[in-house]
């Protein structure tokens, strides 16, 4: 039976997308919100709204108890919990189970085995599933690490095994550059995860990030909705992506949906899920990582696909068999995604929190714009840089390159600094446009 | 304030802490002696965390905000007395 109240856990565009979703289901739903974003749309858009505490994150949106009392008292029977925050919080999915409410979202156990990058790595790598060459396990010295780094070859990559989004990592193109590499990778690490271990790979040149979005359901059946590319990144930082990528042909599609299915089964997994993967020049594709959870960029999957992922995540959630067959899957024309993000292009892409003085949003045949801002919003320094994202879509990546640079001209936001401008550059860019992208593309633009 | 104080401002509107990390103890406190090379306070903004060092070594006069206060770009934080 599907739910009749949905809490979010979560606030800004991807709040809207899931009050959204929840609408045009007939589910009402409930908004949580901080001291901070009393003013912000989610509120004003959902059904009810709950005050979970101040600005802070750990004291609101992080905070589970707080979360899960609002939930009982608004008799919300299932929390959506978007991204970021408490996403992929395994404690939080128990949480919910143990007081009634239904986590939208695969379940703790495989949140946790998602998360512990170096226990997702030996699972899979039992299984055959081609990962990066590197340490199977912790590596806990310099000596150690340069040992391994002989056999894999130079160069390589250390990396948290707690972590992500670029801290903790290091990269040795030497001996001497290791030993140096590995007390600053495990001092970073210690400060932003709490958890200094670090594992080593080998340092793949010029690869490409290649996600496969993948939807499984609670009797078993899988899909995949094909490709994302999202090479364009900036410090491990997404800032461009599309579907379908031009570096992948039908044989590699193929390919990465079947072994993405097998990562899914082999973890458990249901619900919507991404499976990350490099590519490198040579069309080798090695496994990176789960992200248990809807991803910021899953609208240009839902333009090429028609497939409408938050959706399906409320349906499965439900305990609904996926109606959608592997076959139902094509992939219609291109999309793109730019993230527009309050951070200044010119100041090293440094925050640049401030009042909104006013928005001028771009339309237009196949454009669309998921965001929490509108004339006068007050963009604080609290949460994340992200306040929207424009989307196109268009029927090849010619026509689609195009329109994003047409919608991006329309795109106007005073009073504080962000990234729309940048990506006209990039839009322009002649090795952009060919395809030639690879993770170190931004690097190489400037 | 004399010639001989500096007083270190915050590079970007932002969260003021005075700790690396919730629960650990202070970076600084008033009284302590100072070089440029110490971290003294960290900003965060919008997830991007700035530890901030004194340009010059001293002592710590006043520390101007409370732990977790928020802070506007250019915002007195805290008053060096220099050596």
């Amino acid at each position: 039976m599907l739910f009749n109240r949905v809490l979010i856990a979560n606030r800004g565009e991807i709040a809207l997308r899931v009050i959204r979703a929840c609408k045009e289901m007939g589910i009402e739903t409930v908004a949580v919100f901080s001291d901070a974003d009393k003013d912000s749309l989610h509120v004003k858009y959902a059904d009810r709204a709950v005050n979970i505490g101040p600005a802070l994150s750990y004291k609101s949106y992080l905070n589970m108890d707080r979360i899960i009392a609002a939930a009982k008292e608004t008799n919300a029977c299932a929390i959506h919990p978007g991204y970021g925050f408490l996403s992929e919080n395994a404690d939080f999915a128990q949480a919910c189970v143990d007081n009634q409410i239904t986590f939208i979202g695969p379940s703790a156990k495989t949140i946790a085995m998602a998360g512990d990058k170096s226990v997702a790595r030996q699972t899979l790598i039992a299984l055959g599933i081609p990962v990066i060459p590197g340490s199977d396990d912790i590596v806990s010295s310099a000596d150690m690490a340069c040992t391994i780094a002989g056999t894999l070859g130079y160069p390589v990559i250390l990396k948290a095994t707690g972590g992500g989004g670029g801290r903790g990592m290091r990269i040795a193109h030497t001996p001497e550059e290791l030993v140096g590499a590995f007390a600053m990778a495990a001092g970073e690490a210690k400060a932003a995860f709490g958890n200094p271990t670090l594992y080593l790979e080998k340092y793949i040149e010029k690869p490409r990030h290649i996600e496969i979005q993948i939807l499984g359901d609670s009797q078993g059946n899988y899909i995949h909705l094909g490709e994302r590319e999202c090479s364009i990144q900036m410090r491990y930082q997404k800032l461009i992506e599309e579907s379908p990528s031009c570096f992948v042909d039908e044989t590699l599609r193929k390919t990465l949906g079947e072994t993405a299915i097998k990562v899914a089964k082999a973890v458990g997994y249901t619900n919507a899920g991404t499976m990350e993967f490099l590519v490198d020049r040579d069309k080798n594709y090695y496994f990176m990582e789960i992200n248990a959870r809807v991803q910021v960029e899953h609208p240009v999957t839902e333009l090429v696909t028609g497939v409408d992922i938050v959706e399906q995540q409320i349906l499965i959630a439900a305990g609904e068999p996926l109606k959608l067959r592997q076959d139902d899957i094509v992939l219609n024309g291109w999309s793109m995604e730019c993230r527009i993000n309050a951070s200044d292009p010119a100041d090293n892409f440094m925050p640049s929190p401030g009042q909104i003085e006013s928005v001028i949003f771009p339309g237009g045949p196949g454009v669309r714009v998921d965001t929490h801002i509108y004339d006068r919003y007050m963009v604080t320094p609290f949460y994340d840089s992200l306040i929207g994202k424009l989307i196109v879509w268009a029927k090849d990546r010619p026509s689609a390159i195009r329109r994003m640079k047409r919608a991006l001209a329309e795109f106007e936001i005073t009073g504080i600094e962000t990234t729309i401008g940048f990506y006209g550059r990039v839009f322009e860019n002649e090795r952009f446009q060919r395809g030639d992208i690879d993770t170190h593309f931004l690097d190489s633009m400037e | 304030m004399g010639d001989n104080t500096y007083t270190l401002t915050s590079p970007v509107m932002g969260t003021f802490y005075r700790a690396s990390a919730p629960g650990e103890k202070s970076l600084v406190e008033e009284g302590q002696a100072i070089t440029p090379s110490d971290i003294i306070c960290v900003i965060e903004s919008m997830k991007i965390f700035t530890e901030l060092r004194s340009e010059h070594p001293g002592v710590v006069k006043k520390i101007l905000v409370e732990n977790e206060d928020p802070v506007m770009k250019n915002q007195a934080l805290i008053e060096i007395e220099l050596n």
